[in-house]
């Protein structure tokens, strides 16, 4: 029997689950399912008003493709076509189970002849609706990141659950639960209106850059990246850019450019992790980091920079040092001072330290690291454990730096970063 | 991701009223046909009640046997469907809508895909054995 694609990695997006279930998959269906998929699904809870009753159709009008495409060809515009398939088909199911009171609801909808929803205006706007919806207020912050790595990008149960390091009965619990207060709140399928929406933004912006980091680095398993997903993150920034240009979605997305311009020089080949000093500059993509590096200047120009602006500049001097010897260190210190008064968290911290050890050298760094550590806060956090070993590395303190990294070890659960660890381990003299 | 529904309820098709076991096969007989056209269908089966039940255990070399299930619940395992879905809450979906649930309840169990369970009964698909 065929295994779906989706059950391989834990990490990996779920790919057309049921499709497998035929003998052949036509590539093409398989392709406009990953890049539309989703998007459909947008318009589909828009038409439809439900997110179970949207999911339901989207499988059946590509199940509907992989039938009549063969036969019939693969229709001019795929997505219109997946669209009304997949709303007849919800309607047909509906009628089939005898539930006439959301049928006459439907009923309401304009009809699909000559009615072709893929083309109405509003379609780019739907996956924003989603999104919005997803991180509704009236959901707990676990739900809003659950169905909107679900949901919009459509991510497995099963993978976020792992991700999230949850049991998997628990994160469906979260989404089934999430699904049933949006529909008992009648939670409106809209983007918020322009008094309500900066209230709204700042959810938004989290899940987001989420989604991004989970794609990016993969919290646990063999993928440190996962293009599609930063890719993903990076589309959904830039359409909330398009539709709210102030400064701290322009910064997120700013900020994800700059990160993503290193992905092809922060690991090896063999899926070994590059560090950014270490890293060969020369992959890193010019044109992401000129648009990033545009954003930054737009978003702190804005006024109102936030988080993520402030986090985006320092990726961008980062970005704009020929060598890491030569990165404007003093300025990344003094940007890391803005964001610690932005946000005050332990992380911060940590990345303050490292580059304070930078600007002031390594003992400045090891010192700022050891207090954070004594406060207790970052006690299981592994690369506050690397940090102090490469800094006692530096400083010579080669049995310091080896219990260091042993700590970092055991609390790594990603595999390249583990095996860059024991690397530097195996590196230390004596 | 392969799904284990088991259906279980106090009362299973040959305690009920003829007419109320007509209806629910009914019940059945639409759900089954809906699963089969949305391709989350791979097997299902309705077992006979508890009273056909044999329990076999092997001890030392010795068999033994007894009669009924192996643990005595209130509710009884009467079927099961075998259904492919998305994920844990297509699965979840899907079971929701099982005729079942509304008389019983309904556990849902993904089916092992670790290599060693693959491995070991024979079903390690080519493409991911590398």
């Amino acid at each position: 029997m065929k295994t779906a694609p989706a059950g391989r990695g834990a990490g990996c997006r779920s790919a057309s689950p049921r499709l497998g279930a035929l003998p052949a998959i036509p590539d093409e269906v398989e392709a406009i399912y990953r890049r539309e998929s989703r998007r459909i699904f947008a318009t589909l809870v828009r038409l439809l008003g439900d997110f179970d009753l949207a999911e339901e159709a989207l499988h059946d009008a590509f199940r509907a493709a992989l039938e009549q495409w063969p036969r019939e060809g693969v229709p001019a515009n795929p997505r219109a076509w997946l669209v009304s398939t997949g709303r007849f088909k919800a309607i047909d199911a509906l009628r089939r189970r005898a539930r006439f009171d959301l049928v006459d609801d439907l009923d309401d909808c304009p009809s699909p002849t000559g009615f072709d929803p893929a083309d109405e205006p509003s379609v780019e706007d739907d996956r924003l609706r989603l999104i919005f919806t997803c991180c509704h207020p009236a959901l707990s912050p676990e739900a809003r990141i659950a169905l909107t790595l679900r949901e919009v990008c459509g991510l497995s149960t099963e993978a976020i659950a792992h991700a999230f390091l949850v049991a998997p009965p628990t994160l469906a619990q979260r989404i089934v639960r999430a699904k049933t207060r949006i529909r008992d709140s009648l939670i409106p399928y809209e983007v918020p209106l322009q008094a309500e929406l900066g209230a709204r933004l700042d959810s938004v912006l989290r899940v987001i850059y989420l989604v991004f980091n989970e794609g990016y680095s993969a919290s646990a398993g063999d993928s440190l990246t996962r293009a599609d997903l930063s890719g993903e993150a990076i589309r959904l920034g830039r359409l909330l850019v398009e539709l709210l240009p102030e400064a701290e979605p322009v910064g997120l997305l700013a900020l994800m450019l700059l990160q993503e311009s290193r992905r092809d020089a922060r690991t090896t080949p063999e899926g070994a992790l590059v560090l950014l000093e270490e890293q060969d500059r020369s992959l890193w993509r010019r044109e992401l980091i000129a648009e990033g590096v545009a954003l930054v200047e737009r978003a702190l120009r804005a006024g109102g920079a936030g988080p993520y602006a402030v986090q985006a500049a320092i990726a961008a001097v980062h970005a704009e040092a020929p060598t890491a010897a030569a990165t404007d260190w003093a300025q990344i210190v003094g940007l890391y001072d803005v964001l610690l008064g932005l946000d005050p968290s332990p992380v911060i911290a940590l990345n303050r330290a490292v580059a304070l050890a930078m600007r002031d050298g390594a003992a400045a760094g090891l010192a700022e690291v050891d207090a954070i550590l004594a406060r207790g806060e970052l006690a299981d956090y592994h690369l506050a454990y690397a940090a102090r070993a490469d800094l006692c590395r530096r400083l010579g303190r080669v049995d310091e730096a080896r219990t260091a990294y042993r700590r970092a070890i055991a609390l790594t659960t990603q595999r390249p970063e583990r095996r860059f660890l024991e690397r530097r381990l195996a590196q230390l003299p004596g | 991701m392969k799904y284990l529904c088991l259906i279980s309820a106090e009362k299973v098709m040959e305690q009920m009223p003829q007419a109320d076991a007509d209806e629910h096969f009914e019940e059945y007989r639409e759900f089954t046909e809906d699963i089969r056209r949305s391709g989350h269908y791979l097997d299902c089966n309705r077992l006979l009640p508890p009273a056909a039940a044999t329990t076999v255990r092997v001890r030392n070399g010795r068999l033994s046997i007894t009669d009924g299930p192996y643990v005595e619940t209130k509710e009884q395992l009467g079927g099961y469907y075998l259904i492919e879905a998305r994920d844990l809450n297509d699965a979840i979906q899907v079971a929701a809508r099982i005729p079942g649930a509304r008389l019983g309840c309904v556990e849902v169990r993904p089916v092992a895909t670790d290599l060693q369970t693959l491995s070991a009964l024979g079903a390690l698909p080519a493409e991911t054995s590398g």
